[in-house]
C-alpha cells in the first residue's frame, strides 16, 4: 500500500481535477429538530458544497448502486410476440467524494452477494465497477457500533482514503488512477511526524465508541434463542414500516413488477427495493404468509444480517452504521435488540 | 480531460451468454410459446410450453425438481416447478393453479401465446443416487406437481429402480391432478395410493389422511434404513407429520428430500424474498434433504 501526505488546500485542486466526472458527496440537506445539520449524499457541483466533516448521512450511498426503482428491461410487444431490451442504466463513472469506512465496507458486503456469486447482477456490477471512491475518516457518533462489526476501517473497495491530520491529509492509495491523480497535486511521502499523528488519530477515534454489539458466538445464540420471548417484545414495538431497510447500506432485497404501456405496444419490468419488515415480504400467491407477524419479520431481519449472511460469507451483513436505529420510529436499535436476545439488558 | 475516468462495460463481450457466471445471462429470457393448455381441475391447468428456437430448445436441459421463471411481458414473472420429463428438454409442461394476479391472467390466455422462459434454476432430486433403491414419492395437493418430473424420469428408466410407491392426497376427488395418467403409471409396476380428505358421491377410493397410506407402506417392509429414498412435497403441515413418520421408520435424513415453496422475484439469489436464514430457496433449493431443512429455522 502506498501512502502520501498533502496539505488541506490541495483537496480543492483534487476536486477540480476530478470535476470532469460526476461527483457525489456529502452535503447539508437541512436541520433536524435540535438544529443539527442533516446530511445526505448528492451530486456536488461546487467544492464548497462538500461537507467533508459530516457526521453521518441519513441515507446510505446505496441508491447510487441499487436505485430504489429501476427499469430492468423493456419489451416491444406485438401480436406475434415480444422483443426484450435490457439496459443496465449506467453510462458513465461516478466519483464518490468522502465516504466513511462503514459505507465502503457495506459496498464490499454487497459485492459478495451481488457480484461475486452465481448469477452476478449486471445492474449492480455496472454501477459498482464505475465508482471511484475517495474515503474519509470519521468520528464515531453515539449510534455507531461499526467497531463491533469489524467495519470501522476500510481495507479494500476504495481508490483513495483520507485521514485528517490537522493541516494535512494522510492519503492511502489503492488504485493506479488515484496514484495518477495525486501525482498532479502537490503531495509528499509521509514523515515520521505524520505517521505519529496518523496513529494518534486512529487511537483517539477508538476511545469514542459508545454503542457496542457483542458478536461472539452470535450465530449460535441466535439459533438457540429462536423462540425467545424477546422477539415478541420487539415485534410489539415494531411498526413494520421498513424504514430500517430504506436507510440501511446493505439491505438489497427487492420486488419486481411489470407494467403495460397505455399504447399496448410496450411493456416494462421494474424492480423496487423492498423490506423484509413489510407484511407481504414472504406472502405467496394463495394467501399463505410465511412470516405473518411483525415479530417473525423483525426476527428474520436480524437472522439474515447476523446469522444467515455470516454462515454464507463468514462475515455479518451489518456494518454497524446505526442508521436503522437512528431512523426507527419505534426506537429499535440493533445493540439493544441483540443484547436483549443475549440476555443482557 | 485526462482525468475523465475510464468507463467499464461489465457486459463487455459476454452479451447473450448463457453461463451462470456471465452477467449477460442475468436478464436473458428464452422466447417460448404455449403450445397447448389442458384443464386438469377447476383451477389447475397443464400448460405445454415450447422454447421457440429449436437449437435453444435442444440445449435447454434440466433435472427433475428444478424450476423455471415464466414471464408474460407486461403482466409478470413467477417461478414454476417443471412437471415434464427431462428427456423432453425445452418442451416443458407446467401445471399452474390460478391463484394470483399472474396465474389468473395465465388462466385466460390461449394457445399460441408468446411467453418467456428463464432457467432452469435450483437444485434437483438426486435420481442417479437413487438408482437400485426403493423410492417413495409422497405428495399432497399441488405437491404432486414437482413430483411428476422425477416420477416420469423413474418410469422411463423403470428397471434401474427398485420398488416405487406413490402416495398422493388431495382435499376432494375434484382436486386430484393428472387423473387421466393414473392407469398409465400403474402399468409400470408401481404402487399408486390415492386418498382424499372429503369424498363425494362418485368417489370409490380411500378417504383419510396421507399418513394412513404411509403407515401401511411402512408396515410392509422391515425398515426404511437401507435401500429407500423418499421425496416429499406438500403443504407445511404435511411435511411435519410425514417427515416425522419416515424418520421414525428409520429413513436416514439425507435420503429424504423435500421441495419447498417460497415467494421469489428473481430465481437467482438476488431478491432475497425466498431467503430462509442463510439459505436461498432458489439457489440452495427448492430441493433440500431433510437434514438441511432440520438445520433451517422456520423452513417447514
Amino acid at each position: 500500500m502506498i501512502f502520501k501526505v498533502f496539505k488541506k488546500q490541495e483537496l480543492a485542486r483534487l476536486h477540480e481535477l476530478l470535476a470532469v466526472n460526476i461527483i457525489v458527496g456529502p452535503v447539508v440537506k437541512g436541520k433536524d429538530r435540535n438544529g443539527k445539520p442533516l446530511y445526505d449524499f448528492d451530486v456536488v457541483y461546487d467544492f464548497n458544497e462538500l461537507a467533508l466533516d459530516y457526521t453521518q448521512t441519513v441515507h446510505s450511498p446505496k441508491r447510487f448502486v441499487l436505485p430504489y426503482h429501476e427499469t430492468l428491461s423493456t419489451f416491444a410487444v406485438s401480436r406475434d410476440g415480444w422483443e426484450k431490451h435490457v439496459d443496465l442504466n449506467v453510462y458513465r463513472p461516478l466519483v464518490f467524494f468522502g465516504m466513511h469506512a462503514c459505507d465502503i465496507n457495506a459496498l464490499n458486503k454487497l459485492d459478495l452477494v451481488l457480484a461475486q456469486s452465481t448469477y452476478p447482477n449486471p445492474y449492480y456490477m455496472g454501477k459498482r465497477k464505475n465508482l471511484f471512491i475517495i474515503g474519509i475518516d470519521c468520528n464515531p457518533e453515539p449510534q455507531c457500533f461499526c467497531r463491533s462489526m469489524g467495519a470501522d476501517s476500510a481495507i479494500h473497495g476504495f481508490d483513495l482514503f483520507l485521514t485528517d491530520l490537522g493541516g494535512r491529509y494522510f492519503a492511502e492509495i489503492l488504485s493506479a488512477t488515484a496514484f495518477d491523480l495525486l501525482s498532479q497535486i502537490s503531495c509528499k511521502d509521509p514523515s515520521a511526524k505524520d505517521l505519529a499523528l496518523y496513529k494518534q488519530a486512529t487511537n483517539g477515534k477508538n476511545k469514542h465508541y459508545t454503542a457496542k454489539v457483542e458478536t461472539s458466538d452470535l450465530t449460535k445464540i441466535l439459533d438457540l434463542e429462536f423462540e425467545s420471548p424477546a422477539w415478541d417484545a420487539w415485534g410489539e414495538k415494531c411498526l413494520s414500516c421498513g424504514t430500517c431497510a430504506n436507510v440501511c447500506p446493505t439491505c438489497y432485497c427487492y420486488g419486481v413488477e411489470e407494467h403495460v404501456d397505455l399504447d399496448l405496444t410496450h411493456a416494462s419490468k421494474t424492480k423496487s427495493l423492498h423490506s423484509c419488515n413489510l407484511i407481504d415480504f414472504a406472502k405467496v400467491a394463495g394467501g399463505h404468509n410465511f412470516r405473518p407477524t411483525s415479530a417473525s419479520r423483525l426476527k428474520y431481519r436480524y437472522y439474515h444480517k447476523h446469522r444467515g449472511f455470516v454462515e454464507a460469507f463468514e462475515e455479518s451483513l451489518c456494518v454497524g452504521c446505526g442508521r436503522c436505529g437512528a431512523a426507527c420510529l419505534a426506537d429499535i436499535t440493533p445493540p439493544e435488540v441483540i443484547a436483549s436476545v443475549r440476555g443482557k439488558e | 480531460m485526462q482525468n475523465k475516468l475510464h468507463f467499464i462495460d461489465v457486459l463487455g463481450r459476454t452479451t447473450g451468454a448463457h453461463r451462470k457466471q456471465d452477467p449477460g445471462s442475468f436478464e436473458y429470457t428464452l422466447p417460448a410459446e404455449i403450445t397447448s393448455i389442458y384443464p386438469l381441475t377447476e383451477t389447475e391447468k397443464l400448460y405445454q410450453i415450447q422454447i421457440i428456437d429449436p437449437e435453444q430448445r435442444n440445449r435447454f436441459s434440466f433435472q427433475p425438481g428444478q424450476f423455471v421463471m415464466l414471464e408474460l411481458p407486461g403482466i409478470g414473472e413467477a417461478p414454476f416447478s417443471i412437471s415434464s420429463s427431462p428427456v423432453r428438454r425445452g418442451d416443458l409442461e407446467l401445471c399452474i393453479r390460478a391463484v394470483g394476479n399472474f396465474t389468473n391472467f395465465l388462466a385466460k390466455v390461449e394457445r399460441g401465446t408468446r411467453v418467456g422462459i428463464t432457467g432452469p434454476f435450483g437444485t434437483h432430486f438426486p435420481l442417479e443416487k437413487m438408482q437400485g433403491q426403493d423410492i417413495l414419492l409422497i405428495g399432497g395437493g399441488l405437491g404432486i406437481v414437482p413430483l411428476r418430473s422425477p416420477l416420469l424420469a423413474v418410469l422411463e428408466n423403470r428397471s434401474r429402480y427398485g420398488r416405487v410407491d406413490i402416495m398422493y392426497g388431495a382435499k376432494t376427488p375434484a382436486e386430484l391432478l393428472f387423473t387421466y395418467q393414473y392407469e398409465e403409471w400403474r402399468r409400470f409396476d408401481i404402487n399408486l395410493g390415492i386418498t382424499v380428505d372429503k369424498a363425494d358421491k362418485s368417489w370409490k377410493g380411500r378417504t383419510g389422511l396421507i399418513t394412513e397410506l404411509l403407515k401401511e407402506r411402512i408396515k410392509q417392509t422391515a425398515s426404511l434404513r437401507e435401500n429407500t429414498y423418499a421425496i416429499v412435497c406438500g403443504p407445511p403441515v404435511m411435511f411435519h407429520f410425514v417427515c416425522k413418520m419416515l424418520t421414525e421408520a428409520g429413513l436416514p435424513m439425507q435420503k429424504m428430500f423435500v421441495s419447498l415453496e417460497r415467494r421469489m422475484h428473481c430465481g437467482r439469489g438476488k431478491c432475497c424474498r425466498c431467503n430462509i436464514g442463510s439459505t436461498y430457496t432458489c439457489l440452495d433449493g427448492p430441493v433440500f434433504d431433510y437434514w438441511s431443512v432440520m438445520n433451517l429455522k422456520e423452513a417447514i
